[in-house]
């Protein structure tokens, strides 16, 4: 009715002065901002936390009459700093995306084929209890796993341990960060954190390998980057394609893809053979640099300039470069590692040449982690469980689980059988490479059900569905923060939960409840438990609900003082040049380098990356991001296309060596990338109907990834060993 | 009376297009249409490359041809520098469009008139940046009174050599742009 009312009438109506609650409940929604401007209605601002990444970002959302209208960036927040990028700007776009999931749905048809019944939640959430109790009988509650990613995890992790599995998969790790984590823990006995505590406003020299900041998009650290460009810092870039800090670095090395550790290697040659290494840093907090010079002693920049078609001279001059500037220098060590298989030992090789720098602890170098943190709380422990199957044979796997680890084991049904799997916040579809192994595990699968936000591809292979509503409508854990300073964050809801959907929270307690686990979820609701929480944590909740963010005072000692000694969780307790750990596992204690496959002749190698405005698949459907970056397109060397016969914007399929095809796909020819390569900007090609404007949107990089080398350090799945071939298309008219 | 400019300093933009966004929010720009915008242009070829990434918007020209080409007086160019528009005069016959030389309006289908950037007056008047300006994550857009020598824009303008678009059209813009090019000098 409300949409009925002319602009004429309107401003008739408004006119007058009795303006007042009546009209303004009645006002269609484009009419709000005019509405503010008359100063009919006024605008509510509440702080909550961002989700459209993973960077949490405090957010400041301005509501007019119940409506969300602009979200901006909280300015006590460090991770927004009173900025969002494009991407929370539109955050909105997800809550008002006419595509949501809108009410629990149980599956009536085959599994993919997209036929299900509403439901409601008392039904959906029994027949999920119902089932996994029944699992719980037959196999054991390890026979449950839980995919997830983001802010579910705080909620349905504690339900799993609860439920008494420890099968727990992140994509977060084996498919990104893991790798990376795992190289620097076994450096300096700690990762580099999220945010990454990297310094780059106070760099001489910074260096990016293979990370494309600013099309990769963390707020903050963007933030930190173009500073630091601004302020004349050198950026030593390495990237096959002319990224944007491509294009602003002061030396963009153009990589042959698949050998960044021969130059590492060759970089950690020279700043030894040249004696530009920190000699009383290393004497103080590192143990085995014998034996790393020994070892590196083969590398040679004129043996690097083979492999990696990076001149010799280059590569001196950088590691001078460094060298000259050390320790002010940020070895950047990137965010998603998963490359070729052997990516704990380059992140390895980043972290010994930050060591030999002497820039672990140091201005513009990786700065030191707060040592402040909150209290731990009491809770019911867990109980014991029998021995888990995420880590895989892997020595080194994270916490966070291997997820394909679990994926074989559900195929295999070894060790043990694996007959549920509940999917939160992850779409495994598009994370986790090898789709037809994702698919036959699904199928041996007595119960998997999805919480999501959208109907993403997994979620539409689900048993059944459970609606969460979006991160503007609930409350969800208090996020701290351990970067310099030591934050306590708020998410909290800005406007009620659209439909019939509810907080992540609210359904983990209801299947808690019903699994009888209820004593795990000892609140009524989640604010609840985070008012007690601040409570024990000296927090002022009160105050927090106002600001969002809460920096606590005097928690920051950032850079290495002889008052400030760092302390290295390795088994040494030192930095280990040589990794002892390493050696005694059967791995190379002083990172080694191998020869990956390249690709045949007409084929190229796919790498993939970031666009900044979107977020993996997460994003492509939201109308405000979508509008921006429909579709991706396959990047193409200019040279090649010429050789080739394609044009610019002509469609072709991409079909990898085992004869897989993606959807048709746009080519963007370029003089930006290297022959031997093409790139695809990840997360495009939904095979959700559901999804009414992503859907067969542009080409999907998973489906391509049908090989991975695994990382036997850690399991992490090294995606970028794919090559493939371009078919041209008819054009898309 | 201030006069309002924008310097946008081309290096510091990584094209995140969080200014694209938060206008469009901000000022209800519809589906498909837009204020402002980043547009990536690199020369050479590979490996010897350089990038310039651009941001486009309203240049507020002291000698603005939309101006001079609105038959109904609705274009006007306001005290403080901003070429804005009075809806209620707008008969949307796009002479407006058609004479700017930077493309910098569309005719806003949903409420009938001619549409574009406004600075964010609203904003302005306020005390706040403009929303583009306010949430560019790289600190490439600065905004200001280029009567106040110590606004960010004055400042910009006197360490900077600066250049605007399309100069031979005779536009006298007020967005400036320095360090065209993305690699450092």
């Amino acid at each position: 009715m409300t949409k009925s009312i002319s602009r004429r009438s309107f401003l008739k109506i408004s006119g007058t002065t009795t303006v007042g609650l009546t009209v303004a409940a009645t006002l269609p929604d484009k009419f709000l901002l005019w509405a503010e401007e008359q100063g009919m209605i006024k605008a509510t601002y509440t702080p909550t936390l961002c989700e459209i990444c993973f960077w949490k970002c405090g957010v400041m959302a301005k509501t007019l009459n119940g409506r969300v209208v602009k979200l901006e960036g909280n300015p006590n927040h460090p991770g927004a700093r009173g900025k969002l990028c494009g991407r929370g700007n539109g955050g909105a776009g997800l809550l008002y995306d006419p595509d949501r999931l809108k009410t629990p749905m149980i599956r009536t048809g085959e599994r993919g084929d997209g036929k299900y019944r509403k439901a409601s939640w008392d039904e959906a959430l029994n027949y999920v209890a119902e089932k996994l109790t029944r699992i719980k009988q037959q196999h054991g509650p390890e026979a449950v796993a839980l995919f997830t990613h983001g802010t579910p995890t705080d909620h349905f992790l504690p339900l799993l341990s609860a439920f008494g599995s420890p099968n727990v998969g992140m994509p977060s790790f084996a498919q990104c960060r893991g790798p990376r984590d795992v190289g620097l823990e076994l450096t300096f006995g700690e990762g580099s954190g999220s945010p990454e505590r990297v310094d780059l406003i106070n760099s001489k020299v910074a260096v990016l390998i293979g990370s494309h900041l600013g099309e990769n998009m963390h707020n903050s650290q963007v933030q930190d980057y173009t500073e630091a460009i601004g302020k004349g810092v050198k950026f030593i870039v390495v990237d096959p394609r002319y990224s944007i800090a491509a294009g602003k670095a002061h030396a963009w090395l153009p990589i042959r893809p698949a050998t960044d550790l021969a130059l590492l290697l060759a970089w950690i040659n020279v700043i030894i053979s040249e004696g530009l290494y920190d000699r009383e840093y290393l004497q103080k907090y590192a143990d085995g640099f014998g034996e790393l010079a020994a070892a590196v002693k083969e590398y040679t920049p004129e043996w690097a300039e083979k492999e990696t078609d990076i001149p010799a001279a280059q590569i001196v001059e950088t590691a001078r470069l460094m060298g000259k500037n050390a320790p002010n220098v940020c070895i950047h060590p990137g965010r998603h590692a998963a490359w070729y298989g052997d990516d704990a030992q380059r992140s390895r090789a980043m972290g010994i040449l930050t060591a030999l720098l002497g820039s672990w602890g140091r201005p513009g170098g990786m700065y030191l982690a707060t040592t402040a943190s909150f209290p731990k709380g009491e809770s019911k422990p867990f109980p014991d469980t029998k021995a888990a199957l995420n880590l895989g044979p892997y020595p080194f796997a994270g916490a966070e689980g291997v997820t394909q680890a679990i994926r074989t084991a559900t195929i295999e049904a070894k060790p043990y059988p694996v007959k549920a799997w509940i999917v939160t916040g992850t779409n495994l579809m598009k994370s986790v490479p090898n789709q037809k192994e994702t698919l036959e595990a699904i199928g041996k699968l007595d119960l998997l059900v999805a919480v999501d936000v959208m109907p993403f591809d997994t979620v539409m292979l689900a048993d059944v569905i459970l609606p969460e509503c979006s991160y503007l409508e609930r409350h969800d854990a208090l996020a701290v923060g351990k970067g310099k300073s030591l934050t306590v964050s708020l998410r909290q809801p800005v406007v009620p939960p659209k439909f019939d959907s509810k907080p992540g929270w609210w359904i983990a307690k209801e299947l808690g409840k019903r699994l009888g686990l209820a004593e795990y979820f000892p609140w009524e609701t989640y604010e609840d438990k985070i008012k007690k929480q601040c409570q024990g944590w000296g927090v002022n909740y009160e105050e927090l609900k106002k600001l969002g963010t809460i920096t606590i005072p005097d928690t920051d000692n950032p850079y290495i003082t002889p008052a400030n000694q760092p302390t290295f969780k390795t088994a040494s307790g030192k930095i280990e040049l040589y990794s002892k750990e390493l050696k005694e596992k059967g791995f190379d204690p002083v990172p080694r380098y191998t020869r990956h496959p390249v690709p045949g002749p007409g084929e190229f190698r796919l790498v993939y990356g970031r666009s900044g405005v979107h977020t993996f698949s997460r994003t492509t459907n939201n109308p405000e991001l979508n509008e921006l970056f429909p579709e991706n397109a396959v990047w193409l060397n200019a040279a090649k296309a010429k050789e080739m016969g394609i044009a610019d914007g002509s469609y072709v399929v991409l079909e990898n060596q085992d004869g897989v095809k993606s959807n048709k796909v746009r080519v963007k020819v370029t003089e930006r990338i290297r022959q031997d390569c093409v790139y695809l900007v990840h997360g495009f090609g939904s095979t959700s109907k559901e999804l009414h404007k992503a859907y067969r949107k542009g080409a999907d990089d998973q489906q391509l990834i049908t090989r991975y080398a695994v990382d036997p350090i850690c399991g992490g799945t090294g995606m970028r060993v794919n090559f493939v071939r371009l078919k041209k298309e008819g054009s898309n008219a | 009376m201030p006069k309002y400019a924008m310097v946008i300093n081309q290096r510091r933009c990584v094209a995140c297009m969080a200014c694209v966004v938060a206008c469009k929010k901000e000022n209800e720009v519809p589906p498909g249409q837009f204020r402002t915008r980043v547009i990536e242009n690199t020369e050479g070829t590979f490996p010897l490359l350089r990038m310039e990434l651009r941001s486009e918007l309203c240049n507020h020209c002291d000698n603005p041809p939309c101006v001079y080409n609105c038959p109904t007086g609705a274009s006007y160019k306001a005290d403080n520098g901003m070429v804005l528009l009075k809806h209620n005069r707008c008969v949307g016959c796009k002479s407006c469009v058609a004479a700017c030389p930077y493309d910098a309006r569309y005719i806003n289908e949903e409420k009938g008139y001619a549409d574009k950037c406004t600075f964010c007056d609203h904003r302005v008047k306020e005390g706040k940046e403009p929303a583009c300006v306010a949430t560019c994550l790289g600190k490439s857009r600065v905004f200001g009174d280029l009567e106040d020598p110590k606004s960010p824009v004055s400042v910009a303008l006197r360490e900077n050599h600066a250049e605007v678009l399309l100069k031979s059209a005779g536009t006298k813009p007020r967005v400036y742009y320095v360090k065209k090019f993305s690699k450092p000098e």
